[in-house]
């Protein structure tokens, strides 16, 4: 392993480590409480040992460095285990090339077939995302605020149980529904709407409806928890004011849950961006979902470094589209995190 | 709120509240004038908050009607009502700041931001919070909170103002403080103020005319003089200030009317004539009690169990035949020396001190 990759590997985290305790540090200095009680003078010594071991472990072991060996992948070219790290290894961008402008040999100046597949991936799930908020709303608000305590968990029951699928055979039932001669078919059919089957699948209905479903929880409970907080005299308080429904929503209930609504939406979006089973099960032999990309560049062309610099270009987008939404909504990652 | 007629009685007419079996308000049927601070007094529980809550349009009356200024409100949402409502924990809008949340009721009506900014700083000078329009609503005391939940409420120019227990969280200065601010607020603006309170030191001292309700009943309305002085029923003389009661039958009940109790019979006034052997409560407030002095013939005599001293008054704890308790409130200038507990005392009242009234089952 040549030694800047060795550094980004080993010394990255321990960077990371020394930003975070400087920043701790800074913000200690600046509160000025001399009352301030250490993390080790609150927990005692063996368990805040335990707690900064364990948490670090995790972190770094689990999450950093593999991101981080994904980093320094895919700054590789496609080399056989015996030559890399040899005299042939070197630093390139030609991965990320490939994701914009295809292989070299081919004659077309952009990679079309990559590029349409990540931006309709991106585009379908923002799409989904605000669909599921549309979706989400009412019933957390009903939910949260109108609904007696038996009924409300009568509801959450109803959401729940469907989870207990597993995702696949969820997908797969999907199928089953939205197939030509699947259960809405058959249904229009009977009922006199059809003639001719619609292909919901052909025409990544069945992929949409799928992917909006598969997430409806996570979008849910971050709602569900942000409103149910509401007093609901703030409600009736407006009410009484003169606002009419609308406004009571966008004035009082949205600003109010406004941590809860970012918080489903980064994280119905990631979800869905990053979708693997759905896609593969409901996506229609035309529709192309990145990450079935994604999978093939790893197992199907066998091409890690590769597959790695499209896993990162995935990640970087919803970060940066979490990034937005916080600034949009004006939100801390600490509300988000609540 | 153009269009509302100018005056604005409120008129409750046979109104009953359900919910299910329950019956949370019994037959109210009662009227509050144009421009009256009246106040809806009752133990919690009573129903008061329930009778606000229609009033103000958040709850429909199962029957009965509900008429502001003479129109029918059955049908019109708390939003198109000339009510204003100031809830028990204010209901401040914590995202916004003082002058947002008091200019709220103008800009959902489409006010101008410039006739808003206006109305807002001037009724911050009504509630003596002027330069305070930028804080936030979590940088307010409780007292100032109070005066934006007022000026709020305010700024849609309502005709009835309704508040639920709004002094409830204030501690006791600022409470006396504030039911003075209350009042002389009301009588600037001028218009109708209905105010809920289980505290009797409130509806007392506010208040133009009171109604005591009690599991749903309104017992009695009138000013706070005849609502201490001449309680109607059983539930008003017990619960508006502090009352002797002791349990008999009635003997005579008409006019001058007599009950054998405990401590023998007892003559009293009978606001409501009674049938002869009717269970019923004589009722004698400990102030109207006298300490026989020197000889004096006593009604009578009691042993006194103990003593506390309440700054302008006394209250002596006493204890009458067939182990009676009762209470005697002395005036700071009736000094009757040896307070040990044991002593045997005298007590006198007047005949017109006493109150029979019917003792519900």
């Amino acid at each position: 392993m040549k030694p800047l990759s060795a550094f980004l590997i080993f010394g990255g985290p321990l960077l990371v480590i020394a930003a975070y305790w400087w920043l701790a540090h800074r913000d200690r200095i600046r509160a000025n409480d001399p009352n301030h009680v250490t993390f080790f003078q609150r927990n005692g010594g063996p368990v805040g040992l335990y707690l900064v071991a364990g948490v670090g472990i995790w972190a770094l072991v689990l999450i950093v460095l593999p991101m981080l060996y994904m980093v320094d992948y895919s700054f590789h070219p496609k080399l056989p285990p015996a030559k890399r790290a040899g005299p042939e290894d070197y630093y390139t961008i030609e991965n990320y090339k490939y994701f914009l402008f295809g292989s070299t040999r081919s004659t077309a100046s952009w990679n079309v077939t990559h590029l349409n597949a990540f931006w309709l991936t991106i585009a379908v799930s923002l799409i989904i995302t605000v669909l599921n908020f549309a979706i989400c709303y009412p019933i957390a608000y009903f939910m949260a605020q109108v609904a007696h305590d038996s009924t409300m968990r009568k509801f959450m029951l109803l959401l729940i149980v469907p989870y207990w699928v597993n995702e696949l055979l969820r997908a797969f039932a999907f199928s089953v529904i939205f197939g030509t001669s699947g259960l809405i078919n058959a249904f229009l059919i009977a009922v006199g709407v059809l003639t001719v089957p619609i292909d919901f699948i052909g025409r990544d209905i069945a992929l949409y409806a799928g992917l909006t479903y598969a997430y409806i929880l996570m979008m849910m409970f971050p709602l569900y928890n942000a409103i149910e907080a509401l007093d609901r005299n703030q409600v009736e308080a407006a009410r009484d004011l003169g606002a009419p429904w609308w406004r009571v929503h966008l004035n009082i209930v949205m600003p109010f849950a406004k941590p809860g609504i970012a918080s489903g939406c980064t994280l119905v979006f990631m979800l869905c961006a990053g979708a693997l089973a759905a896609p593969l099960v409901l996506g229609g032999p035309k529709s192309l979902w990145f990450t079935p990309i994604v999978y093939d560049r790893f197992y199907q062309a066998f091409n890690w470094n590769q597959g790695s610099a499209y896993a990162i270009i995935l990640l970087l987008t919803c970060v940066i589209f979490v990034m937005l939404v916080m600034r949009l909504f004006k939100v801390s990652f600490s509300e988000i995190a609540r | 709120m153009g269009g509302w007629p100018v005056s604005a009685d409120v008129e409750l007419e046979g109104v009953n509240i359900r919910f299910g079996p329950f019956v949370a308000v019994k037959n109210a049927h009662f009227r509050i004038n144009d421009g009256e601070f009246f106040s809806i007094l009752g133990p919690s529980g009573c129903g008061k908050t329930t009778l606000l809550r229609t009033i103000s349009g958040f709850l429909q009356p199962s029957e009965g009607v509900v008429r502001i200024g003479g129109q029918d409100m059955a049908g019109i949402g708390a939003n198109k009502r000339p009510t204003a409502l100031i809830f028990q924990n204010l209901a401040l809008f914590p995202l916004m700041t003082v002058s947002e949340n008091i200019g709220y009721g103008l800009k959902v009506r489409g006010v101008s931001s410039s006739e808003r900014n206006r109305k807002v700083g001037e009724l911050l000078r009504l509630v003596a919070l002027p330069d305070q329009g930028e804080k936030r609503v979590s940088e307010l005391s409780g007292g100032q909170k109070q005066r934006v939940a007022i000026a709020r409420a305010l700024a849609v120019e309502p005709k009835v103002l309704l508040l639920d227990e709004p002094l409830s969280a204030l501690d006791l200065r600022l409470r006396q403080h504030m039911r003075n601010e209350l009042r002389a607020i009301q009588k600037r603006v001028g218009i109708t103020f209905i105010y809920i309170t289980h505290d009797q030191g409130e509806a007392l001292t506010m208040s133009d005319r009171v109604a005591v309700m009690n599991a749903g009943v309104i017992e009695q309305i009138g000013d706070g003089r005849s609502i201490y002085d001449a309680p109607q029923t059983h539930f008003v003389a017990s619960f508006v200030g502090e009352n002797n009661g002791l349990d008999g039958a009635v003997v005579t009940g008409s006019k001058g009317g007599q009950i054998s109790t405990a401590l023998g019979l007892m003559t009293g006034q009978t606001p409501k004539p009674l049938p002869d052997g009717a269970a019923a409560t004589y009722f004698v407030r400990p102030e109207a009690i006298r300490i026989a002095q020197g000889g004096e013939p006593a009604r009578i005599t009691a042993r006194l169990v103990n003593s506390a001293f309440e700054g302008n008054s006394t209250h002596l704890f006493v204890c009458g035949q067939g182990e009676t308790a009762l209470t005697v409130s002395l005036a700071r200038r009736d000094d009757i020396g040896d307070l040990t507990p044991g002593r045997e005392l005298g007590l006198n009242w007047r005949d017109q001190d006493g109150l029979i009234l019917a003792r519900p089952a």
